[in-house]
C-alpha cells in the first residue's frame, strides 16, 4: 500500500486515508482567458511514465491539501511538501536528479 | 493460410496433427510501409484488418512492444454490451458488438463469442431514473435493451440476493444480446487476418520515438531500427501520453491501473454478466467455471499493471452483500491493466496536431467491447481522412466543450 508522509499533520498515512487530486502545478485560468488556456489546465495532463508531481487530500484525516513527488512507474516516493508553492522545494528535487540522472524540471514544465 | 473447419480437423487427425502451419508469419521489419500501427492489441490489429478488408490497404505494419494481446487485450472481464446513453457512444458500440456476433465466421477463427446477456444493476433511485432514461435512448438509437424489475432479476440471475440490506437491487437495465467473448482469440484471429493479408505483425519491438518533417510524420524509431510510414496510428491504450510525447503534443488523458481477479473453478451458476456500478463491481463466469470478478480503477496514476490491493478488497466486499455464495470462494489470481481515462470517460479516435498520426486511445476501462467497431472506424479516419463514427469522438472536443458524457450510463465501471 502507498505510505504518504503528511506535511501538515506530520503523520504517515495510508493510501486508503488519501484522496488523489490529480497533477500538481497547474496554472489557474479564469474568466477571460482563451478556450486553449482552459482546455490546457482543465484537460490536458503530462501523464508521465516517470516522476510526477501531484496533488493529494488528506481526507480522513486532517483535512488539508500537499502535493507529492512519484514515479508513477516504480511507485517510489521522492517527498511530499506543502501545497502553498509554486514549484517544488530543492531538496526534492536535487532528490530526484540524484536518483534520475539527466531528469529536470525544467524539461517538464 | 489453412482455412479451420471440421474437416481441417479430421484430416490431420489422420497425421498426428502435424499439418498445421503457424497462425501468423513473424518477420523482420521492412524499411518503409504506408502505414505503421503501434500497438498489437485488439484495437490496434482490428485497424489494420479493416484497413486492408475494407480499403485494400495492406502494406500495413503493426508493430508492438511486448506480446500480441499482451495489454489490456488479454486483462480485461470481456465483456460486451452496447447500452449507452450519448449517440455517438451508442453507434460506435453497437457497430462493435453486431461485428462481434460475425466475427468468428468473418476471421475464420473461434472467438468465442457468446451472447448470454448483460444485466446492469441499479442498486439506487438515481440509477433506477439513470437506467430507465438509458432504455429510452436506447429504443431510439436501434439499441434492444430493457429496464426490467427486481423479479425478473432474480428471474434471470438465482444466485443474487435482492434484499439488500445495504444495497437492495431495485432492477436492472438488460441487454439480452450483451455478452463476452474470448479476448485473446480477437487479438489472435485478427493477427491472423492480418498476417494472411501480407501485413507484417512485428512484435518485441518497441517504439523509441517519432520522427516529422515539416509538420508530418515521416516514420518511428524502434528498437529494431527505424521504419519509415506515411501514416502512424497510435493505438497503445495506456501508454498514449507516452507515444504522443515522442511526437511533440498532449492528450487529455490520464493513466490508472484497473484489476481484475478470477476465483477457483466452481460449477456452472450464473449465465449471464451482471454489473453492479454503485458498489464498482462486475461479474460473470467462464467457460472453464471461474468467477471473473472486476472492480474500480486505483484512485492515482501509475504504469505498474499491478494496482492498489485495497481496491480488490472493496470490490469483492462490496459484491459479496449481492452475491452471498461468493464469500466462501478462493480467489485464484489477480492483475492489473493500465487504463487511459479521458475526461469525459468517452474514447478519443482522431487526427492530431502532427499531420499523418491519428490516435485511438482513451477508451479507459471499457474497450474489449469496442474492439471490431474502433477498427472499422479508426481504419476509414486513417483511409480517408474523415469517418461518420469517429466525428464526435475527435481530441479537440474538450477546448470546445463537446462532451460525450457518459458518466451516467457507464459510471466507473465500463
Amino acid at each position: 500500500m502507498l505510505i504518504l508522509h503528511c506535511p501538515n499533520c506530520g503523520r504517515d498515512v495510508d493510501e486508503t486515508d488519501l484522496h488523489s487530486g490529480g497533477e500538481a502545478h497547474l496554472k489557474r485560468f479564469g474568466p477571460g482567458s482563451s478556450d486553449q488556456e482552459f482546455e490546457d489546465y482543465l484537460f490536458m495532463r503530462e501523464n508521465p511514465k516517470g516522476v510526477h508531481f501531484e496533488r493529494w487530500h488528506h481526507s480522513f484525516g486532517c483535512g488539508k491539501w500537499f502535493l507529492a513527488a512519484r514515479c508513477t512507474n516504480t511507485l517510489e516516493v521522492f517527498g511530499t511538501y506543502s501545497a502553498q508553492t509554486l514549484e517544488p522545494p530543492k531538496e526534492i528535487l536535487d532528490r530526484i536528479t540524484a536518483a534520475r540522472p539527466g531528469w529536470s524540471w525544467g524539461a517538464l514544465k | 493460410m489453412k482455412r479451420y473447419s471440421a474437416f481441417a480437423i479430421a484430416k490431420e487427425a489422420f497425421r498426428q496433427h502435424t499439418g498445421w502451419d503457424r497462425a501468423w508469419r513473424s518477420p523482420e521489419p521492412k524499411k518503409k510501409y504506408d502505414v505503421i500501427i503501434v500497438g498489437a492489441g485488439g484495437h490496434g490489429l482490428a485497424t489494420a484488418y479493416f484497413l486492408g478488408k475494407n480499403f485494400g490497404i495492406t502494406n500495413v505494419a503493426v508493430i508492438e512492444k511486448g506480446w500480441l494481446g499482451g495489454g489490456n487485450t488479454g486483462r480485461n472481464t470481456t465483456i460486451i454490451r452496447s447500452n449507452y446513453l450519448q449517440d455517438p457512444s451508442a453507434a460506435i458500440y453497437e457497430k462493435a458488438r453486431s461485428l462481434y456476433e460475425t466475427m468468428s465466421q468473418d476471421l475464420n477463427y473461434n472467438v468465442m463469442f457468446s451472447p448470454r446477456g448483460v444485466l446492469m444493476l441499479a442498486q439506487t433511485e438515481h440509477e433506477v431514473r439513470g437506467y430507465k432514461r438509458t432504455a429510452h435512448a436506447n429504443s431510439l438509437q436501434g439499441v434492444t435493451t430493457e429496464w426490467v424489475g427486481p423479479q425478473k432479476v432474480k428471474e434471470i440471475c438465482p444466485i443474487m440476493n435482492i434484499d439488500g440490506p445495504r444495497y437492495p437491487v431495485l432492477g436492472g437495465l438488460w441487454q439480452a444480446r450483451g455478452g463476452t467473448a474470448r479476448h485473446d482469440a480477437v487479438a489472435w484471429g485478427y493477427a491472423r487476418a492480418c498476417s494472411d493479408m501480407g501485413m507484417d505483425v512485428i512484435q518485441q519491438c518497441e517504439v523509441t520515438g517519432v520522427t516529422t518533417s515539416g509538420g508530418k510524420v515521416t516514420g518511428v524509431n524502434t528498437t529494431k531500427g527505424d521504419i519509415a510510414c506515411d501514416k502512424l496510428g497510435m493505438v497503445v491504450a495506456g501508454h498514449a501520453s507516452v507515444l504522443a510525447s515522442m511526437a511533440g503534443f498532449q492528450l487529455p488523458i490520464e493513466s490508472v491501473p484497473l484489476q481484475a481477479l478470477v476465483s477457483e473453478p466452481i460449477k456452472p451458476c450464473m449465465d449471464i454478466v451482471v454489473m453492479a456500478n454503485t458498489v464498482h463491481g462486475y461479474m460473470s463466469q467462464s467457460d472453464k467455471g471461474e468467477m471473473v470478478i472486476g472492480g474500480g480503477t486505483d484512485g492515482h496514476n501509475a504504469y505498474t499493471q499491478r494496482g492498489s490491493f485495497h481496491h480488490i478488497e472493496e470490490t469483492v466486499r462490496a459484491l459479496v452483500e449481492t452475491f452471498p455464495m461468493i464469500a466462501n470462494l478462493k480467489m485464484l489470481r489477480q492483475w492489473g491493466g493500465i487504463v487511459d481515462v479521458t475526461g469525459d470517460r468517452s474514447p478519443i479516435l482522431s487526427k492530431t496536431p502532427v499531420e499523418g498520426i491519428f490516435v485511438n486511445c482513451g477508451w479507459g476501462t471499457g474497450g474489449f467491447k469496442a474492439i471490431p467497431g474502433s477498427g472499422w472506424a479508426m481504419a476509414e479516419l486513417m483511409a480517408k481522412g474523415h469517418s461518420p463514427l469517429t466525428e464526435e469522438f475527435n481530441m479537440f472536443r474538450f477546448r470546445e466543450g463537446k462532451f460525450i458524457d457518459e458518466s451516467v450510463a457507464a459510471g466507473v465501471a465500463h
